[in-house]
């Protein structure tokens, strides 16, 4: 097997340097019942040109987003990203290396967290960022736990605006350690209505902008009512790069950001694996969940970066954590931070324009289509329109004729009776040509 | 002198006496790389993309007006910035990187390749079914991989790492005592988990964070479960036990099908810590022990790369009695395909949630699946027969040196020495790990598990040749000798030869600088 650099000879002779006849005097533990003679029923070894033939006709079977005219969002988007991530995150010093825990041999990894958590930051309009966690919809349900420590409440109200993937792994994880959640309607620009929801008991108040239809909203009268009530804002972003064009979270009042970076740097993957931002201000940093890298120096004074406050986290403080979360997102922090490095400042403002630009051309060419109704107010890069049609039928007819024409809401709430509810996003990779065919697919199906 | 080589002749060094210190910080190779934020990159940028229309946006008031405080890199300076951090990284693709616990196996690159195949990268999770369906077959196939080599009836897919696999388990643990009239806020509460003192701290965390009580189990001498002990603590008011096996000292639990047994008797469920799952599998199957439900570390078994400390993913395999509270999405499928399962009603009603936005970490599942597909099942028994090989060689040719913390009988993957051996010399586990480093090697786990003094655990992997084992045991074996020597020093003062010196772990947590900001004290550097 090409992985095992062992030669039945080594064996031998390490069998014989241990003191062992054979293999199995090394499995005596295992109890006679449980061992297990000869192979499992699987696959025998195999080649890389079986496993790869193999492989590929698996994602053969799979409509790549790129082969299409491609309009999914609804909490993962499809970006251009350079070349150069790629190359640099399949680094064997990156990519094979672990966690930072001997920061003498780390420096590289820890600079690029460093760097990660001011980039995130700064882009987040906070004053402290960790260094990730698994994705936005787990960073949430920290945000949550956290806000519930820090104000010793126990009750989150959450918009209705907020993806409803994100809500559900939120109160899976937080109704297990009893903290309430009250959860408003989905309403196309409604973060407005938490502000009557606040309660002495209310921990936090759990607002998305862009929210799941779209619809971008200025926070900051949100942040006012929760700090007046003693309760803190919690902000989702689902889409990282909308906040090179929208007022951060951060002046609009934040205290916590919980946000998704998949964005910037990491494909689409079919979900995962992604980078959970989370960021906060100074004074709640002792109650942050996650890795944070810090600056010191090292014995001859030059400086240096390490994993630090370690003492929030579970290999130290065990039951006593502030989270339970060990491997994090680290790699796709890498791809995260090279990718915005490259971007800077000037490149992220005018990639953020050019998604707001498609998306205000993929709604005008929308708004012309009989029986399309734009839903969504104020946008960045996504809205909602309401079809004559189920929403999902729409979609599936579109992608039998090659073309992913948005993500029914439905999908994500069947519940809410919104059936005829379709979100639709446009990135820089959206061309004018594929516009003109959503239109045009979906007028001819709507009037099939 | 030293000859010049300016008129072509080759050169000879010269004897050195003194190392001055280098004046711009660099040393050789190894450049002393500022961060991003402190060059000219303000207002630059490495991506060249199309200008905008202009006709702006109707946004109004929500445009962002402040600056954003980031800087831009060109392409050549992105590349020579991230190349020079990157030199001052160990890596598994150097040298044997034996950390216990963390299996730092080799990264096979096929994995890599296949995980970038468009139709694994490029596609969208909430895309129609009818889009994806190589991809629900290719976690469907993963699936039957994973519960085939556990013997377990269902895998919940979806955990992003293992610390969220402990919850998974957890949570369907919690579930299936509620609905059987025991949950947290019944009258008979079942509020208790059972974890052995030398459990990762992950078990204990999970437990208190999904609002258990947590009780630690005493070990015996010999490195196990104190089944006594156990048996004195399980009650009606325990929910679970939670156990690494192999545990946390590289040892099999030789009574493992007495605990899942008096665990079962006592009505709770038996979790096992997967993260050790490499030492036996293709040779047990945790189902035929008792197991209830055991998270697979991916990144550790199955050779997804660690990457600096993720990402990773952690399905859960489950017993019958457990399968129904698996989180969702899940995949079915029939004869019309496969399909995803994702709201928990129906056939899913008892499901307890779910745990991400989308299905989970599919990048990593392709990576495991090549790499599980390579190896084949006859492969994979190989695998873990050369972990142990390979830990018991370790433990064999260092324990006349060195005090292994357990010395009756075999290890399994890895080996366990405590610090008794360094009484007297006045260096502690540390220093000695420092000292590795600069000998080229990545130091083993230290202080861990917390049940041994000064621990030091080992754990090569399967992916190690004999060569490269030797020289580790042989630099191994030359600085113990040094230490018991007496040459303090150069254990004190480790490393040496790093990128950097020792670094001060004390003044990062007590002067916390989490970013990094401008001397005016503003995010932007000064023009």
């Amino acid at each position: 097997m090409r992985y095992l650099p062992l030669t039945p000879d080594d064996r031998q002779a390490m069998l014989a340097a241990i003191g062992a006849q054979s293999i199995d005097d090394l499995f005596v533990d295992v109890p006679a019942a449980a061992r297990r003679e000869g192979f499992v029923d699987l696959p025998r070894v195999s080649g890389e040109l079986e496993v790869e033939r193999a492989l590929s006709a698996m994602a053969g079977r799979n409509t790549v987003a790129g082969s299409v005219p491609f309009f999914c969002g609804a909490g993962a988007y499809r970006h251009h990203v350079p070349a150069t991530v790629d190359h640099i995150i399949q680094r064997s010093e990156f990519l094979t290396s672990y966690t930072p825990y001997q920061p003498e041999i780390a420096q590289g990894t820890l600079q690029y967290l460093y760097e990660f958590q001011t980039q995130v930051a700064a882009l987040t309009g906070m004053e402290v960022a960790n260094a990730s966690l698994y994705d936005g919809s787990t960073a949430m349900a920290e945000g949550v736990l956290m806000a519930t420590r820090a104000t010793r409440r126990n009750k989150a109200v959450i918009s209705g605006g907020v993806h409803p993937h994100y809500v559900a792994a939120t109160e899976t994880v937080v109704h297990a350690v009893g903290v309430e959640t009250q959860v408003l309607a989905p309403a196309f620009d409604a973060e407005d209505a938490v502000i009557a929801q606040i309660g002495p008991d209310t921990a936090c108040v759990v607002v998305q902008t862009p929210n799941v239809f779209g619809t971008a909203t200025d926070v900051t009268k949100i942040a006012e009512a929760a700090h007046a009530a003693g309760a803190l804002l919690i902000v989702v972003v689902t889409e990282a790069v909308s906040m090179g064009l929208l007022k951060s979270p951060g002046e609009m009042g934040a205290d916590i950001v919980a946000a998704e970076g998949q964005s910037i740097g990491n494909a689409l993957n079919f979900g995962g694996p992604y980078v959970g931002l989370f960021a906060t201000r100074d004074k709640l940093i002792r109650q942050m969940p996650g890795r944070l890298t810090g600056e010191t120096v090292d014995a001859e004074g030059e400086r240096g970066f390490v994993l630090t406050l370690s003492t929030r986290e579970q290999h130290i403080r065990r039951d006593k954590a502030t989270s339970n979360i060990c491997t994090n997102s680290g790699l796709c922090t890498l791809a995260f931070s090279i990718h915005m490095s490259l971007l800077g400042e000037t490149g992220l403002r005018r990639l953020a324009l050019l998604n707001h630009e498609k998306a205000v051309a993929t709604r005008d060419a929308l708004a012309a289509v009989p029986g399309v109704e734009i839903l969504t107010p104020r946008f960045f890069n996504e809205f909602a329109v309401k079809l004559p049609k189920n929403a999902e039928a729409v979609v599936e007819t579109m992608a039998a004729h090659g073309l992913l024409g948005g993500v029914p809401y439905s999908r994500l709430n069947p519940d809410a009776g919104m059936d005829d509810v379709l979100l639709v996003a446009a990135t820089e990779t959206t061309l004018d040509t594929d516009i003109k065919i959503l239109a045009g697919a979906l007028g001819k199906t709507l009037s099939a | 002198m030293s000859t010049m080589n300016t008129v072509g002749r080759p050169t000879t060094p010269n004897a050195v006496t003194t190392k001055p210190a280098t004046l711009t910080g660099g040393r050789g190779l190894l450049q002393n790389e500022p961060l991003i934020f402190e060059g000219d990159g303000w207002g630059k940028t490495g991506v060249d993309l199309p200008a905008p229309e202009g006709h702006g946006s109707d946004l109004g008031g929500l445009v962002r007006s402040d600056p954003i405080g980031l800087p831009g890199l060109s392409e050549p300076e992105a590349m020579r910035h991230y190349v020079r951090l990157s030199q001052k990284n160990h890596a598994i693709d150097l040298a044997i990187y034996p950390l216990g616990s963390c299996t730092m196996k080799h990264n096979p690159r096929l994995n890599e390749k296949m995980a970038r195949l468009p139709g694994f990268a490029d596609i969208h999770p909430l895309q129609p079914m009818s889009t994806v369906q190589g991809a629900l077959e290719l976690m469907d196939t993963l699936a039957h991989w994973l519960k085939t080599l556990t013997g377990m009836p269902a895998v919940a897919m979806s955990p992003k790492a293992g610390a969220h696999g402990e919850l998974c388990g957890l949570m369907a643990i919690r579930a299936a005592h509620r609905a059987a009239g025991q949950g947290l806020r019944s009258d008979k509460p079942r509020n208790k988990v059972l974890v052995p003192t030398s459990a990762h701290g992950t078990n204990p965390a999970t437990a208190a964070f999904v609002g258990y009580q947590v009780v630690e189990i005493a070990q015996t001498d010999d490195g196990r479960v104190d089944i006594a002990d156990l048996a004195a603590k399980l009650g009606d008011d325990v929910a679970a036990i939670m156990v690494t096996n192999p545990n946390t000292c590289g040892l099999f639990e030789r009574d493992i099908l007495e605990i899942s047994r008096l665990t079962h008797e006592a009505g709770a469920y038996f979790y096992c810590d997967g993260a050790n799952f490499n030492a036996i599998v293709g040779r047990v199957r945790p189902g035929d022990l008792g197991v209830d439900a055991m998270h697979i570390n991916l990144h550790k078994t199955f050779s997804t790369p660690h990457g600096g400390g993720g990402p990773g993913a952690g399905p859960v395999v489950l017993s019958e009695a457990l399968a129904p509270f698996a989180p969702v999405p899940w995949v079915v499928h029939d004869q019309n395909g496969f399909e995803l399962i994702e709201r928990p009603e129906g056939e899913a009603r008892e499901a307890f949630g779910r745990l991400c936005a989308f299905q989970g970490q599919m990048g990593m599942y392709v990576r495991a699946l090549s790499y599980m597909m390579s190896h084949g099942s006859d492969g994979l028994r190989q695998v873990a027969e050369d972990a142990v090989l390979n830990a018991n060689y370790i433990k064999a040719r260092l324990s006349d040196l060195m005090s292994p913390a357990f010395p009756d009988g075999p290890c399994m993957h890895e080996a366990l020495f405590d610090d008794e051996w360094l009484k007297g010399t006045d260096i502690t586990t540390l220093d000695f790990a420092k000292a590795m480093i600069d000998e080229g090697f990545h130091p083993m786990t230290m202080y861990f598990p917390l049940v041994v003094h000064g621990a030091m655990l080992i754990e090569p992997t399967e992916t190690e040749s004999k060569a490269e084992m030797d020289r580790f045991i042989d630099a191994m074996r030359a600085l113990a000798q040094a230490a018991k020597a007496g040459d303090v020093d150069r254990f004190k003062g480790a490393p040496f030869h790093a990128p950097m010196r020792r670094l001060d772990e004390t003044r990062a947590a007590r002067q916390p600088k989490l970013k990094w900001t401008a001397p005016d004290g503003s995010n932007l550097a000064a023009e």
